[in-house]
């Protein structure tokens, strides 16, 4: 009998930093030890706290190993399964002391990182075998399905997704309810219902966290929409570069058609419905609705205009449905649960929980799942752990590439889709980015852009050429010569670019520029008219000195300097040719006396 | 379709449901702009120099493909929209070549024009990194210099969608997004037809015809050289536009006049070639008929079709008539029997052709059953938009011109040969003559009208002589490649198909002088300039092939009789099957 269960996370960030070699040696271990009977591993999902993988968890205690290594598996086999003493040096401790001393071992939902955290679209991942449809069955899985089918029409399952004020978790925040409605009324010989996981917002991981963590419950969804809209076809559209999401979802979707879950007939309904994926090559307006279903029809994937919407011609021409994996996975819950069981959670507009993906200058990066609602600080503090090395927060960027920043003055404001926007932000797929002091805002804004650049189809003239342009004046402004001509045409341009672009990756583009103009101008203005970086880091627009008082003359210096722009002789105050320092900071690493500045 | 009402610039209109707002626009006589935009060939909404502000839409949309709805409110002219428009030309022009006092559409292109309509004052408004790119000379018809390419994707579309060709299209992304072949592969490495419909679908400088204009001079220049030219049926309607006649104006003897003007010896007409072309061809399709020998059998003279043919319907070569084109046809008997006539070498006579077609430079270039062992049928094809810029640089005041006549003995042409510039012509000359040969009886009425008009695919059944004749015409090679898989599937039967490989045939070819997207949106160039041959057709002396005194003349003289022996030697051909890839 098995007494025991050894959760292995196997999503991507912990498979990188050495969960499958874990495994291995778990099994051989628990063999050796004669335990096989009795323990069992389970590779799950992704747990969230990918910054402290490879995570472990031993139940029925739900004891939380973090940064296991190989070496240390031989002690948790033959201490914590063998003889129920747990390795208290793995243990995950970012607790409040209380906790700590009221119980010996700590689980998982007792950590600051986890215990505000409400999980409805990741609430499998990391609890269940993702490879595994009769785990997923076991949690309820395709009961929602079985529900819609068996108890309820398509215009009742529109409807309680309608109730549930869920909204689109992919970028706009379009009620989810109203598109399937949309789609629901066009008659056509065929529809589609399309799954968007070509998740392209650098940091941004959640979607791929579902599809390793959970993939059926996408599979379900889908069956659903199609159910309600009239579709009895589906695309999911995932990047190539999610091997391990894009295995366990081929997994799914062949386990699901061997149990009758897709295909004719389903439940026994008359309603049939069948799944495909199709692989993208990783270019972020694929993204884009429209561009994601001329990227499936077999072309170039760029956008065309709207409208025609998709809800009236879209893939292949016909009525189609498109929402991405975060929307689709609380669609099961929502069924199952009811419409009460979302709606309770969240802001007056904005309703049910979000994922975020934390990352930048923050302790705990990972995947969390809040209700709406949460301010920004409980993220960053509570349960992000707050900033590294002691520096302030300075803003935090959400929305990736198309979003903006948000200061610390706002770090109150309650999150959610409205409030965002009314901050020049916008809640995107949920990639939030914490920046610290160090942290130069023409630069940020000229990082994001350089992405979208980098990304822009090239179909229209204002995201092709004007994107382009923007990004040459922020080049000319951080490398010291901007004008302040230069500022107001980047403003003008930022506009135009936004009014003109034919898809919401244009559109959208200039927002890391206004937002930072709108909140950090002075840091613009010192940039042009004073030629410094306050944040020290635009290198034309710095001086590396060395401060004769605090200089021992101990020539580690100019030892370490790589184009030996340091002189001085030995216990006698060195200094630096400006016209040589390449600026690289090197002699500020190597300098035990802090005599070395940068201005 | 039902009526909505809209608002355009404050003043209430009603239009009909479905419009874009451009066409809502244009019905109550506003222009709006546009750059990517070809009527019924490519609306994409790519260029954004079309943009309205809608009342109570987010940013500015785009007026060639956003339909009006009930109670829109548009504004085409706000500072906001004319402000953003000069910024899109501001931003095209930062990345474009802008030598535009030497460029090949100085005063004809539509980005110069717009920049002028909008009053940019400063084409270095932004300054930045600019895209070079290396001249592609590959193809023997065209070049493309990517540097003066601004994106509209106009001849993209038209190579897909018209002439179901598909060889280029966008590679790389973002700002260094270019328009070229797949895998960059050089033009002249590729499937394209030649037809150069890309070319007069360009709103600027990037593509262009081959020059061959200084072969023409130096040829003219050659004491040794007897200059004869031929100008084909379509350029007598084509060339006026270039001097400010309206579209459709039949310009023949000012023409030919120029062309005198210009240097050559004799000015010939292709409608004989033409002629010749009917007797040839009409006669074959009689012989296979009769034998059941490949039918259908499809017409060859359109260069741009027979390269289609053989890159993507190899199969159908043996369809394929014999018989060399009018413009082939008109150089081999130059060099045969008229060098024979006049007693001249062959090696002397020097054939330039005047053509509304580029294909017919890459035909010209078909060395492997010329007329004369060693020596090239066609020396040199200039295009309608190189003999107007010859006529232009050499001073002569062309609206001037007196009226000339065309030389003896290839200067009569037939009405049946001035319409093979329309689609359907070819088919109409043949039957005129297979009418009258089968039956021995004279036609009564010579217009077949079933085979007239630009529609895409055109078909009818005649009986002449107790035979029932199907047939079938079609333009652009798009239509080409539906015709021919109705044809494989057996779907549809014919025994004769005309196919021209330009919409609306050779009056729409890709040598004809270039109308912007403004005149091309709200006309139809085809049937206009179509209209005129049909207009040139009825006031002719002569309108059937087979009455054509010269055509006699030379059949008397010199080949006997149509597929003789000799009418083989010299006036047909062969084909060769390319590849796809």
């Amino acid at each position: 009998m098995i007494r025991s269960q050894v959760l292995i996370c196997g999503g991507t960030g912990c498979t990188s930093s050495g969960s499958k070699v874990l495994i291995e040696e778990f099994e051989n271990r628990i063999e050796e030890n004669g335990l096989s009977d009795e323990i069992k591993i389970v590779r799950t999902g992704c747990f969230g706290l990918c910054a402290l993988g490879p995570v472990v968890i031993v139940y029925p205690d739900g004891t939380f190993y973090s940064r296991v290594q190989k070496e240390d598996v031989a002690e948790i086999v033959s201490e914590h399964l063998l003889k129920g003493r747990i390795v208290e040096r793995l243990v995950y401790s970012d607790v409040d002391e209380k906790v700590k001393d009221e119980i010996r071992h700590v689980s998982l939902n007792d950590t600051n990182f986890y215990k505000s955290q409400k999980r409805v679209a990741l609430r499998n991942c990391g609890v269940i075998n993702p490879e595994s449809i009769d785990e997923y069955i076991a949690m309820d899985g395709y009961a929602a399905l079985g529900k819609a089918l068996t108890e309820m029409t398509p215009e009742q399952v529109i409807q309680t997704i309608t109730d549930s004020g869920l909204r689109g978790r992919g970028g706009g925040g379009f009620p989810t309810g109203k598109k399937w409605s949309f789609t629901a009324a066009n008659k056509a010989d065929q529809k589609y219902v399309v799954c968007n996981a070509d998740e392209g917002d650098p940091g941004a991981f959640m979607d791929r966290s579902v599809l390793e963590g959970d993939p059926h419950c996408i599979v379900e969804a889908m069956a659903i929409c199609g159910y309600a809209t009239g579709a009895s076809e589906g695309y999911v559209y995932v990047r190539a570069e999610y091997p391990i999401a894009v295995a366990r979802l081929k997994k799914a979707i062949e386990d699901a058609r061997a149990y009758g879950l897709l295909g004719k007939n389903i439940f026994n309904s008359g309603f049939d419905f069948d799944l495909f994926v199709r692989l993208g090559a990783g270019a972020f307006v694929c993204g884009e609705e429209t561009a994601l279903m001329t990227s499936i029809e077999g072309n170039r994937g760029e956008p065309r205009p709207r409208p025609p919407y998709p809800a009236v011609k879209g893939l292949f021409g016909k009525p189609t449905t498109e929402n991405n994996v975060e929307t689709f996975a609380n669609v099961p819950q929502i069924i199952l649960k009811g419409a009460e069981f979302f709606n309770s959670m969240g802001t007056e507009r904005s309703k049910g929980t979000k994922v975020f993906a934390l990352g930048g200058k923050i302790n705990n990066t990972g995947l969390v799942e809040v209700p709406m609602g949460t301010t920004l600080r409980q993220i960053v503090e509570d349960i992000g752990g707050g900033i590294p090395n002691g520096k302030k927060f300075k803003a935090a960027q959400t929305g990736g590439p198309s979003g903006g920043c948000i200061p610390a003055s706002m770090l109150d404001i309650e999150i959610d889709y409205d409030n965002l926007v009314a901050q020049g932000a916008m809640m995107g797929s949920g990639g939030l980015i914490v920046m610290d002091e160090d942290t130069c805002m023409v630069d940020i804004a000229k990082f994001f852009l350089e992405f979208t650049v980098d990304e822009s189809c090239g179909k229209c003239t204002p995201c092709r050429i004007g994107t382009r342009r923007l990004y040459e004046i922020l080049e000319k402004i951080t490398s010291g010569n901007g004008t302040l001509e230069d500022l107001d045409k980047m403003e003008k341009l930022c506009h135009y670019i936004k009014d003109n672009s034919l898809c919401g990756l244009g559109q959208t583009a200039p927002n890391p520029v206004l937002s930072t103009y709108t909140r950090f101008r002075d840091e613009y203005v010192a940039h042009v008219v004073d030629k410094k970086c306050p944040a020290g880091v635009c290198k034309n627009l710095l001086t590396i000195s060395i401060d004769a008082d605090k200089c021992r003359g101990c020539t580690a210096c100019s030892r370490v300097c790589p184009v030996g722009a340091i002189s001085g002789t030995v216990k006698n105050p060195h200094t630096i040719d400006p016209a040589k320092c390449i600026k690289c900071g090197a002699c500020m690493e190597k300098c035990k006396f802090g005599a070395i500045v940068k201005k | 379709m039902a009526d909505v009402n809209v608002k355009i610039n404050g003043k209430d209109y009603t239009v009909p449901a479905g419009s874009t707002i451009l066409e809502a626009a244009r019905a109550a006589g506003i222009n709006i702009p546009t750059l990517c935009y070809l009527k019924e060939i490519n609306a994409i909404g790519a260029c954004r120099i079309c943009v309205v502000e809608v009342k109570g839409a987010r940013s500015l949309v785009a007026a060639c493909v956003y339909p009006v709805n009930e109670g829109m409110e548009i504004f085409t002219n706000s500072p906001k929209v004319i402000e953003s428009r000069k910024m899109t030309l501001e931003l095209l022009l930062s990345n474009h070549r802008k030598d535009c006092l030497s460029c090949v559409r100085s005063g004809n292109c539509e980005l110069q024009k717009l920049c002028h309509d909008y009053g940019i004052e400063d084409e270095y408004a932004f300054k930045g990194a600019e895209n070079k790119y290396d001249i592609d000379a590959s193809a023997s018809h065209m070049r493309r210099d990517n540097t003066k390419c601004i994106l509209c994707r106009r001849c993209v579309a038209v190579c897909e969608k018209n002439q179901g060709a598909a060889v280029i299209g966008a590679n790389d992304r973002g700002f260094d997004t270019n328009i070229g072949c797949a895998f960059e592969y050089p033009l002249g490495n590729v499937a394209c037809i030649s037809c150069g419909q890309c070319i007069t679908a360009c709103p600027t400088g990037a593509l262009y015809e081959r020059d061959d204009t200084q072969k023409f001079v130096d040829a003219v220049n050659d004491p040794e050289k007897i200059v004869l030219v031929q100008t084909a049926p379509a350029v007598r309607v084509g060339l006026g536009e270039e001097f400010g006649y309206p579209i459709g104006s039949i310009v023949t003897g000012k023409m030919v006049s120029a062309i005198r003007a210009l240097g050559a010896d004799k000015v010939f007409d292709t409608n004989f070639g033409a002629d010749l072309t009917i007797m040839e061809e009409a006669n074959e399709f009689i012989d296979r008929y009769k034998n059941n020998d490949n039918l259908p059998m499809i017409t060859s003279c359109s260069p741009g079709w027979v390269k289609y043919c053989e890159h993507y319907y190899p199969e159908m070569i043996p369809h394929l008539s014999t018989c060399k084109s009018p413009q082939g046809m008109f150089g081999a008997t130059a060099k045969t029997y008229y060098a024979e006539k006049m007693g001249i070498d062959p090696k002397n006579i020097f054939v330039a052709s005047v053509m509304p077609c580029t294909a017919k430079k890459f035909e010209a270039e078909r060395l492997d059953h010329t007329a004369v062992e060693g020596l090239p049928d066609i020396d040199v094809v200039i295009t309608v938009r190189e003999l107007a810029r010859m006529i232009k640089k050499a001073g002569i005041l062309f609206n001037m011109l007196p009226d000339g006549e065309f030389d003896s003995p290839f200067g009569l042409g037939s009405g049946a040969g001035t319409i093979f510039g329309a689609t359907g012509g070819v088919m109409e000359a043949a039957l005129r003559t297979a009418y009258e040969t089968l039956t021995g009886e004279e036609l009564e009425k010579l217009e077949f009208n079933e085979v007239r008009g630009t529609e895409g695919i055109k078909e009818a059944t005649y009986t002449i002589a107790g035979n029932e004749i199907r047939v079938a015409v079609c333009s652009g090679t798009a239509n080409a490649g539906k015709l021919l898989d109705m044809v494989k599937s057996g779907e549809k039967q014919y025994d004769f198909i005309e196919v021209m490989a330009c919409p609306g045939g050779c009056v729409n070819g890709g040598g004809q002088p270039i109308q912007h997207a403004s005149v091309r949106n709200n006309y139809d160039i085809k049937a206009m300039r179509a209209a005129g041959l049909y207009e040139d057709d009825r006031n002719l002396p002569v309108r059937k092939s087979h009455e054509n005194p010269d055509i006699k003349a030379v059949y008397a003289e010199y080949f006997g009789k149509p597929n003789s022996h000799k009418a083989h030697e010299v006036l047909h051909t062969g084909y060769t099957p390319r590849k796809k890839y």
